[in-house]
């Protein structure tokens, strides 16, 4: 397939997004629980969830450019919500925008003060505001992911995508990117809370690479369903195209190539590995033994960057059945 | 139900793309159109067609095959384009199963045409909606023109009458008939999307003759092998 710079930018930005605002949750939950120190309402969950609502922000835009014209958002877009029964972009169309009026919530409640508890369940867990639209908040994170993963999960004659490995990975990736950006936003304004997420993010990312190594394997022993033979329906084994009805460029050549060589491909999937992985982890372990301000945010430009490249990859590695009647211009 | 459709006969299709141009001719100028050429004299030119021909060699030279090889939408039973879109721009019509785009509706997200696995749909550059083969439905439904012109351009067109045109669910339509008596096939069968094209595969026409069958055994002319004993048993006369 081709790689779509706007569908990039978009699953990583809102996956990084949803990612930091289960951490988000987390450090409450825990803090609640007296395992860490309470935070700060304004500086800390508030800035937070702007932070995140930014991310989504950013990638409800590339989402835009995603549109045949960007103009089709205001005047078209908002049918896309009402084939929520059938289509899983629909399901995606809702679950954005829904979570973005979550975040923007816990973070104005945040804001605003109004985490005094509502009601106490069996006299121990003070339950506020902030908690019941976080709980909520994170079932709709996590609705959203797999909303995002099964655009891709559900087209069957995709294989390298029909997978559950492929909502595995986009849950893991937003998860160990969103902690590793919250441990960033944490040393960044000298929050004690670096350790706690850069462990859970290093924990996340380990987990990611285990997913993502195993679905490459998975799919570098892919047998495809489609060959000439069904594309076609002549029973022979081999079978050349001569022409493929025309010298130009068609949708056909463009949409469904990445158009680069095998060994850019590979490049691609080294510097993916690296930026993910490698990098971030040895980068988080750094920053933990120097203390350091700095080492966890670019620990999480590493993994983003390193991010964009294995959405490219993804793209890049799905073969698309209608490729075989493309092959030769004649 | 109707299930309108065409029926290909590789057999018979020699290739010349009358199909492909008289479809762009129609659709173009109308319901289905534009159908836009980007750059058509320049060095990438590129443009929406709704049909075309391509060309395959079956087989090792010498032992080889051209066949030629038209590709439109296919207007599936279990279409996997339309379940897919956010928009409901995609559908298929209830009366007749053609497989259609509102354009109106269409915000251009490709993932129709992603989830297609033949291939047959394509983003118009100009308008930036999903288009796609319609079986001429502003022709086949136009009660104004006579029974015999309610056919698709790339029927119509074709000198060869390579291509039928009709109702696959009913049983005695002319297209059913192909696909029962000429061997009619759909084309990757593995995914269940029960496409209502069915193509016509090549067929030879051959008699099977054995040697023995070319010369005479009792030849009289045959003087190496004399003719069996004219005098003695016959057959009749040791079998009862």
């Amino acid at each position: 397939m081709h790689p779509a710079f706007s569908v990039i930018f978009l699953t990583t930005l809102i996956g990084a997004a949803q990612g930091m605002f289960m951490a988000l949750v987390t450090g409450q939950v825990y803090s609640m629980a007296n395992l860490l120190e309470p935070q700060d309402s304004v500086s800390f969950y508030a800035a937070g969830s702007l932070i995140a609502l930014l991310l989504l922000g950013g990638g409800l835009v590339a989402a835009v450019f995603h549109l045949g014209k960007p103009s089709y958002f205001i005047t078209r877009a908002w049918r896309g919500v009402t084939q929520w029964r059938t289509s899983w972009l629909s399901r995606e169309l809702i679950a954005l925008p829904a979570f973005m009026f979550l975040v923007f919530l816990y973070g104005g409640v945040h804001y605003m003060g109004w985490t005094d508890a509502l009601f106490t369940i069996k006299g121990v867990i003070p339950v506020d505001l902030s908690l019941i639209i976080g709980t909520l908040g994170v079932l709709m994170a996590i609705t959203l992911f797999i909303s995002t993963a099964m655009i891709y999960a559900s087209l069957r004659f995709l294989q390298e995508w029909h997978s559950p490995l492929t909502v595995v990975n986009f849950i893991l990736f937003g998860l160990a990117s969103g902690f590793t950006l919250t441990a960033a936003f944490s040393a960044w304004t000298g929050v004690d809370l670096v350790d706690f997420y850069g462990t859970w993010a290093v924990v996340f990312t380990i987990m990611a690479f285990v997913s993502r190594f195993w679905s490459m394997l998975r799919n570098e022993r892919i047998k495809h369903k489609s060959d000439m033979r069904s594309a076609l329906g002549i029973r022979h084994t081999k079978i050349t195209q001569r022409s493929m009805g025309f010298m130009g460029g068609s949708f056909n050549t463009k949409e469904y190539f990445h158009g680069k060589s095998a060994a850019f491909v590979e490049a691609v999937r080294l510097f993916f590995l690296v930026m993910v992985f490698a990098v971030p982890v040895a980068l988080l372990a750094a920053g933990n033994a120097l203390e350091s301000r700095y080492l966890p945010v670019l620990a999480f430009l590493a993994q983003y960057i390193g991010l964009l490249a294995e959405r490219w990859y993804f793209f890049a590695e799905a073969k698309h059945p209608q490729n075989l009647y493309y092959q030769t211009v004649g | 139900m109707t299930q309108l459709a065409l029926v290909i006969d590789l057999n018979v299709c020699v290739g010349c793309h009358a199909c492909v141009t008289s479809c762009k001719e129609w659709n173009t100028s109308g319901w289905a159109g534009p159908m836009v050429d980007q750059r058509p004299y320049d060095a990438d030119p590129t443009g929406t067609f709704f049909n075309r021909v391509q060309t395959f060699e079956v087989g090792e030279y010498p032992n080889t095959e051209t066949v030629h090889f038209p590709k439109s939408c296919l207007h599936c039973e279990e279409p996997p384009c339309v379940p897919v879109c956010p928009t409901g721009a995609s559908y298929k019509r209830k009366d007749n199963g053609v497989v259609l785009v509102d354009y109106d509706k269409c915000i251009g997200c490709k993932y129709c045409s992603w989830a297609c696995p033949y291939g047959v749909r394509e983003l118009d550059e100009m308008q930036k909606v999903m288009k796609k083969c319609t079986l001429c439905i502003d022709r086949i439904t136009d009660e104004s023109k006579p029974e015999s012109e309610r056919k698709p351009a790339c029927v119509l067109a074709c000198p060869t009458s390579a291509r039928l045109f009709g109702d696959v669910h009913d049983p005695d339509s002319e297209v059913s008939v192909a696909i029962r008596e000429r061997g009619g096939y759909q084309l990757m069968p593995e995914w269940g999307t029960q496409p209502a094209n069915h193509y016509l595969p090549r067929r030879k026409t051959r008699i099977q003759i054995f040697d023995d069958e070319l010369e005479r055994v009792d030849n009289p002319l045959d003087k190496e092998h004399p003719l069996p004993a004219a005098s003695g048993e016959t057959l009749d006369d040791v079998t009862f």
